[in-house]
């Protein structure tokens, strides 16, 4: 037996030496490497027309233990207790005892050992807690249970209009914002295969993917006009057509005779086009603040006796004063007196009232005395919420249309309102921090994502603040002055008039 | 082939032994009783006598901002779910100093049972909302609390949905989302 293992050794020894050492070149494309927590590229090599992946890379990937087994004869795969045995000499795997074949055997390049990249599928995946699927195509290592959906552009009609259809296959929920500038598109998916993308025609200059990896971001002519986006989800797949006029007065333009020389240029004609066209994106035209607590619900009890509810609703009407006669916003109150409201309530309000930003106003409260400072929270959805988030794409209708056609509703559930205005409401809490922290003191987290109840319903950016501790004797004190609450509504103030701006100035190419 | 195969079932007779052995240490480290002097260094809730496992309970840190894991002794039940309940009644008591407790005096533990899917149903008193001091931080730690002591000692556990007098309940006080189960997070702990 002895004998028999020393054999074992010496023919492995030999084998593994004996392996292809040639140098290998790296693919034109790298591999993606695509999980829930995002993409990254792994690092291949190309070895006779196969290929690769390092066994060091696979260990430190997957979690897994890789050793040389003599005695397995070959390299030995370890994950959880359950092994793969890839063979030195023959282009196959050892899998729970079952034998899979493999396009080539394991090499050996300098003191690295390569496995083909088909071994991550189809022996390492078997094992595996996670499903693990190679797309060749796309070039993409789909880990884990990810929702990739493709995505294929295509531009139907130069125009003007120019008309564009970009096609998601399977179906899922596209989320679209579009101002004169470019057309952005959010698909719910975790990430997203590119189909071959045409160059830009017309008026569209450019279609790629968006900063974010499930955005595709089209970007428009600076004669373009306001696109028109319509959206219909069949079984099979979801098609967005983007169909994008000249700007009206350069219609116009074309439509007149040419005006009299010495006529503009058109490159300085452009700035006036654009001074003329509507603002651009969505605008703050309401905005619901929520005062904490009311009636039965005090909320936090300072150590003099003050209470959550009249502090939250002193400095909410502050800020509504501000907000109206400087900005000319229109303020709704979720309470305007001492009541109970639930958060359904609250969230009804501002979505009945169709509402552009929602504020709600707390002091916070902590077990030990001397925590103080203002904090700042935005919702974090939990993975149930992710999920549901993208159950949503399924309960689609398409209603019948004024004038013939059809419409899509999305419908998203109510307690998931939020999902869909988790990046705009994080900007907005940032905003919110930055501007309380110049004039008041902030908390040991300035600012959380949490899972916050009243957030979770309104559909629209939101945000909730804690403007101090009521439990720290200094803090009870403060947030019952004057000087403070004004303070306070001051910084939200400052925080609306900044989130104004960049709602109506959203991010041009 | 024949030799190939006597040498994977040797080596998985090898690998199960070592397995069996290593629980089976495990096993004993959490079952038997902590000697005396060791039990001044944790704080001890049970009867010195009384078998008892080591279980990770969490309080708010002295200075309210953050929660500490906190080695605690707690009676050894019979099976997952007795000890689930165990556990979770010891977090409820008062908390070893220089900790706060997190949860509200007087709550208690009404019913404690987990789904096939590793979903956890904490059933307490609605004292959890009615004594509750309030403030987001507060009632962030207190979820936290409970939530990561289940999670942390029940391997089985993967969620854990929190009930107020057996049913759904929306906040504690006004502020943490209580509809959806939580999963462990340990962003509130820190180390002391």
């Amino acid at each position: 037996m002895r004998g028999t293992a020393a054999l074992s050794v010496t023919v492995l020894v030999l084998v593994l030496a004996s392996l292809p050492q040639a140098q290998g070149t790296a693919p034109a494309t790298p591999l993606t490497l695509i999980t829930r927590e995002g993409r990254r590229p792994v690092p291949t090599i190309i070895l006779n027309g196969q290929e690769f992946i390092a066994l060091d890379d696979v260990a430190s990937m997957f979690q897994v233990t890789v050793r040389e087994d003599a005695l397995a004869g070959g390299v030995t795969v370890s994950y959880k207790g359950r092994t793969v045995v890839a063979s030195a000499d023959q282009p196959m795997a050892s899998v729970n005892g079952r034998v899979v074949t493999l396009p080539a055997s394991v090499a050996r390049v300098g003191r690295r050992l390569f496995v083909p990249i088909d071994f991550l599928p189809r022996a390492l995946a078997p094992v595996y807690d996670a499903p693990i699927e190679l797309r060749r195509g796309p070039r993409m290592l789909v880990v884990g249970n990810v929702r990739v959906v493709r995505v294929v552009p295509r531009i139907e009609a130069v125009g003007p209009p120019t008309r564009a259809t970009i096609e998601i296959t399977p179906a899922a929920l596209v989320s679209v914002a579009a101002d004169a500038g470019r057309v952005l598109l959010r698909v719910d998916a975790d990430a997203l295969e590119v189909g071959p993308t045409p160059p830009g025609t017309g008026l569209i200059d450019q279609i790629r993917t968006g900063d974010q990896s499930t955005t595709v971001a089209i970007a428009l002519s600076p004669r373009a006009g306001m696109p028109r986006v319509s959206t219909t989800t069949t079984t099979d797949n979801t098609r967005v057509l983007i169909e994008v006029p000249l700007a009206p007065q350069l219609q116009d333009t074309n439509a007149a005779p040419a005006p009299p020389a010495p006529g503009p240029p058109l490159s300085s004609a452009t700035p006036t086009a654009d001074a003329l066209l509507p603002p651009a994106g969505p605008r703050l035209q309401t905005m619901v603040i929520d005062p904490g607590h009311g009636g039965d619900d005090v909320g936090v009890r300072g150590p003099k006796g003050t209470i959550e509810k009249q502090i939250t609703l002193d400095v909410a009407r502050r800020l509504k004063t501000l907000v109206e006669t400087r900005l000319g916003v229109r303020v709704v109150m979720t309470r305007d007196d001492d009541r109970a409201v639930t958060p359904d309530e609250r969230d009804a309000v501002a979505n009945n009232s169709k509402a552009d930003l929602f504020l709600s106003i707390h002091v916070n409260g902590a077990v030990s005395p001397s925590i103080a400072g203002a904090e700042v929270y935005y919702l974090r959805l939990d993975r149930e919420g992710e999920d549901a988030r993208r159950n949503a794409a399924a309960t689609e209708l398409v209603l019948p249309a004024v004038g013939g056609g059809t419409r899509p509703i999305d419908m998203i559930r109510w307690d998931l309102a939020q999902s869909f205005h988790v990046d705009a409401s994080a900007t907005f809490a940032s905003i919110l921090e930055e501007e309380l922290r110049k004039l008041i003191p902030m908390g040991p987290r300035p600012l959380q994502q949490e899972p916050m109840r009243v957030l979770a319903g309104a559909n629209m950016p939101a945000s909730l603040v804690e403007i101090a501790y009521l439990t720290n004797p200094d803090q009870e004190q403060l947030a019952q002055s004057g000087d403070y609450q004004a303070n306070v509504a001051q910084a939200l103030y400052d925080a609306v008039l900044r989130f104004r701006s960049y709602l109506e100035t959203p991010p041009r190419r | 082939m024949t030799r190939t195969r006597y040498i994977q079932i040797g080596a998985a007779t090898l690998a199960v032994a070592f397995t069996a052995w290593g629980a089976s240490r495990v096993l004993e480290r959490m079952v038997s009783p902590v000697p005396q002097q060791a039990s001044t260094a944790t704080a001890s809730s049970a009867v010195a006598s009384v078998p008892h496992i080591i279980a990770t309970l969490y309080y708010a840190s002295s200075d309210g901002q953050s929660l500490a894991a906190v080695k605690r002794e707690v009676p050894l039940a019979d099976g997952a779910l007795a000890q689930g309940r165990q556990i979770i009644q010891s977090q409820l008591e008062a908390a070893p100093a220089p900790y706060v407790s997190v949860v509200p005096a007087g709550t208690t533990l009404r019913a404690f049972y987990v789904t096939d899917r590793g979903d956890a149903f904490v059933d307490l008193s609605p004292e959890v909302s009615t004594a509750h001091p309030g403030g987001s931080t507060t009632e962030l730690l207190t979820v936290y609390a409970l939530v990561n002591a289940v999670t942390t000692n029940l391997s089985s556990v993967q969620r854990v949905q929190i009930l107020i007098s057996g049913k759904e309940a929306d906040t504690l006080a006004g502020h943490v989302d209580l509809r959806r189960p939580f999963e462990r997070d340990t962003s509130l702990v820190k180390t002391p």
